[in-house]
């Protein structure tokens, strides 16, 4: 099993989440994290899934998506020509004594604090999966109070953009 | 977001489809009426359905319509195996329609079982006002979220602005790539509202791109691996009729001289009688096409999806054969089975190519030599020919009434059947020549399909004879249709083969249970000390069948004795003014053979019960 990151770009219209995680369900697919926004043009949304499949079932999922009325395109994002993102906020126990440790380890993560309490600080912290695991697991001694976590985003580098396309068909098809 | 609608401005028009005149000027109507013109627009001519509360402000202009006929189902369940029956009979869109709440939900079987069997479909539901919808209001059912797995695709509307473009796209959908259903959910508020009305509107399908044109670079290699083959198989599943590519088939098949098996969604794709035709692979297929493909080296999928029925434990499912697999649906292909060769495309152009490309590898003086191949088969199907022996007790024979109906009735006459028994004798007994001439549910295993499948049959072609070939157990399911057939003048036939049982229920548990019949007689109590009940065809005549036939409106014979069964088969041939049900008293222990048991290799088909045929060695 490996992850693969596909970039799903749909119209923006009821329903179409609910189609997209039911087909999953239903074909026995898991989705490891699932991200959801519009793009550049609002009558596209573009939803982020990660799953964790072989190649075969990529191929079988990919193709049913593609089947679904309101999807417009499926890219999927290799890891070395796409930048992923995840964000997670959370809630550290601290006191006087280990506020500047906290506040250290979060330096050298290029994280942020956004809310200080007597008992606890807050963090904000954005990067790829494998950062944000790394600083979690140097907060654990010190007490996660609280954890929320995004699903990925995701972006290919260099100038092509995956949308162009697809939006010219959305306006050839218009 | 996603869940939310876009206040996005609406897309330009397109260039206007084939389809009805353009209406001339923008009329103000109902949404109700903007529905029914739209469906006479869109060219339907027949709706089964049920009215309700929701829907009704639907049916007030539907009386006026002069296009479309209505015809009033008993149950919603019948509405969409009538439209599905209808759509596979005329090969256009069925269309039903049920009110909120039950009556949609009812429609859930017959969706899905045009889902499975890539039927065009179109279901029209009403939805209670868009302001009640979420309260859970009365016969509120979210019948978008119920169907989402099993339609193509399907929409709420509550905008009746919206009416005639998604009506539309509906039909569009059902009936281009991939047959299917699609549900059109319209709330009341939508229907009752004041609106306009032109013709044609424009779609706006951005994400919806069937293709059809085969790549011309897989069908060369097709034609390659075709030439090289020595055992190969085209094997032809129900896309090949949808597609209506039965003559390019044909062309095909005698051009290169290799062998077709046609399965049970694909009988009369190619003409039964055919020196080619090895009968129907699966389960309960002839021993020759199970086999060809067990020991092709090649098969040519045609329309077709390596069901589990069909390949039987899959991964020793034809072992030595490559597989070249033609289809509309990209994903059907390496779903079950991974294809060396796929061929994305309508399976008519898929044809007309291969046929082409064949004649160049021959004119570049590659072609295959399949005569060693064909004579096996030819032996086989000589040494295992489907055939069933009568019954010790003088009774009638199933298989027996069903090969007599086949023989009795007009040419071109159409079959319906349920699911069981009854159906399979009928997929081997009876004979299909031409397309379109065998509608059951396949995919889903729906039982109850026959009659309301072969009202709407004879409702779209009202000059075709149409035999429904049911079952007992099937025939208690949905003969409440029969009601509507004599009401509306619909001469059906109805042939019930009555074991008393469910058949194959019952065979299972002779095969595998140790004939502990648990809830498998029809007739009769559970009785006796041991709560087993007592041999099916010693059971009440509970219900009295001919009774409830004439009770219904139908004529009702009764067939007991294998001495009457012509004469009143001819009987049931020579009355068309009513629908006609005949009560086949067969005997119950008759069984389906050849088998392959669930979960074994097709290797193991037994012609008969404990008889494995022979097939010696076959050198690769």
């Amino acid at each position: 099993m490996s992850k693969h990151t596909l970039s799903v770009l749909v119209e923006n219209k009821p329903g179409v989440l609910a189609r997209i995680t039911a087909l999953f369900s239903r074909r026995g697919f898991n989705i490891d994290s699932l991200a959801v926004g519009t793009t550049e043009h609002p009558e596209v949304s573009r939803i982020t899934i990660v799953v964790n499949v072989e190649s075969l079932p990529l191929e079988q999922v990919t193709k049913q998506l593609n089947k679904l009325v309101n999807v417009l395109k499926i890219v999927e994002l290799e890891p070395t020509a796409a930048v992923q993102r995840e964000l997670v906020l959370v809630k550290v126990r601290a006191d006087n004594e280990t506020r500047s440790q906290i506040v250290e380890i979060v330096q050298l993560f290029r994280a942020k604090t956004v809310d200080v309490a007597p008992e606890a600080v807050t963090i904000e912290a954005t990067g790829s999966s494998d950062k944000l695991e790394a600083m979690l697991r140097m907060l654990e001694p010190f007490g996660v109070k609280e954890l929320v976590q995004s699903g990925t985003i995701a972006i290919g580098r260099g100038a092509r953009s995956i949308t162009d396309r697809s939006l010219r068909a959305l306006e050839r098809s218009a | 977001m996603t869940e939310q609608a876009g206040g996005a401005p609406k897309p330009q028009p397109r260039a206007p489809r084939n389809g009805p005149q353009p209406t001339a000027t923008v009329e103000h109507l109902t949404g109700a009426q903007s529905l029914i013109r739209s469906l006479e627009s869109v060219g339907a001519d027949t709706v089964f359905g049920i009215p309700g509360g929701a829907i009704l402000p639907a049916y007030d202009p539907m009386m006026d319509s002069g296009s479309v006929r209505h015809i009033l189902v008993r149950h919603e369940q019948g509405a969409g195996h009538a439209a599905t029956g209808y759509a596979q009979a005329t090969g256009k869109v069925g269309v039903c329609m049920a009110t909120s709440g039950p009556g949609a939900t009812n429609l859930v079987t017959p969706i899905a079982d045009a889902h499975m069997d890539s039927v065009p479909l179109v279901a029209i539901t009403g939805q209670v006002a868009s302001k009640s919808i979420g309260t859970d209001a009365f016969q509120e059912a979210d019948i978008c979220g119920i169907t989402m797995p099993v339609t193509k695709h399907n929409f709420l509307v509550t905008d009746p602005a919206d009416i005639p473009r998604t009506i539309s796209e509906a039909f569009h959908i059902a009936s281009t790539g991939r047959p299917g259903p699609v549900l059109v959910d319209i709330s009341k508020d939508a229907l009752q509202a004041q609106t306009t009305f032109s013709w044609p509107p424009t779609q706006d399908l951005p994400g919806y791109r069937p293709v059809s044109r085969p790549h011309a670079k897989q069908i060369r290699e097709a034609a390659r691996l075709i030439t090289e083959a020595r055992r190969p198989v085209l094997y032809v599943g129900g896309g090949v009729i949808k597609a209506g590519a039965s003559a390019e088939l044909r062309a095909l098949a005698e051009q290169a001289g290799i062998p077709v098996t046609t399965t049970l969604m694909a009988l009369g794709a190619f003409p039964d009688s055919h020196p080619l035709h090895v009968g129907m692979p699966g389960m309960h297929g002839s021993v020759t096409a199970v086999t060809a493909l067990q020991k092709a080296d090649l098969i040519v999928a045609l329309g077709a999806r390596f069901d589990d029925r069909v390949t039987g434990k899959l991964d020793s499912f034809a072992p030595h054969a490559k597989v070249v697999h033609a289809d509309i649906d990209p994903a059907e292909i390496g779903k079950n089975r991974a294809a060396d060769v796929p061929i994305v495309g309508d399976v008519r152009d898929v044809l007309a190519d291969l046929a082409a490309a064949l004649r160049a590898e021959e004119e570049a003086g590659h072609s295959g030599d399949y005569a060693a191949w064909r004579e096996l088969l030819t032996r086989w199907r000589e040494t295992y020919p489907l055939g069933y022996d009568l019954p010790d007790d003088g009774s009638l024979s199933p298989q027996q009434v069903i090969e007599r109906i086949g023989r009795l009735a007009p040419r071109d006459t159409v079959y319906t059947a349920g699911v069981g028994q009854h159906q399979m004798w009928a997929a081997h007994h009876l004979t299909f020549e031409t397309p379109a001439t065998w509608l059951n549910s396949g995919g889903l295993g729906t039982m109850g399909y026959a009659v309301p499948a072969a009202l709407g049959a004879k409702a779209g072609r009202p000059d075709t004879t149409v035999w429904a070939i049911d079952g007992d157990g099937c025939f208690q399911m949905t003969n409440q249709e029969l009601v509507t057939a004599a009401l509306n003048r619909i001469p059906i036939k109805v042939a019930v083969i009555n074991n008393g049982a469910l058949g194959m229920v019952r065979q299972w548990q002779t095969l595998f249970y140790n004939q502990r019949y648990s809830n498998t007689a029809l007739h009769c109590a559970p009785g006796g000390d041991d709560g087993a009940a007592p041999p099916p065809g010693r059971g009440t005549r509970v219900p009295d069948f001919v009774m409830l036939a004439e009770a219904m409106g139908c004529v009702g014979l009764r067939c007991e004795d294998p001495a009457d069964l012509d004469a009143i088969i001819e009987k049931a041939n020579s009355i068309n003014d009513r629908p006609v049900v005949v009560d086949f008293i067969v005997h119950e222990d008759a069984m389906v053979w050849p088998m392959v048991a669930a979960g074994t290799s097709n290797d193991e088909v037994q012609a008969a019960r404990g008889v494995r045929p022979d097939f010696g060695d076959l050198d690769d």
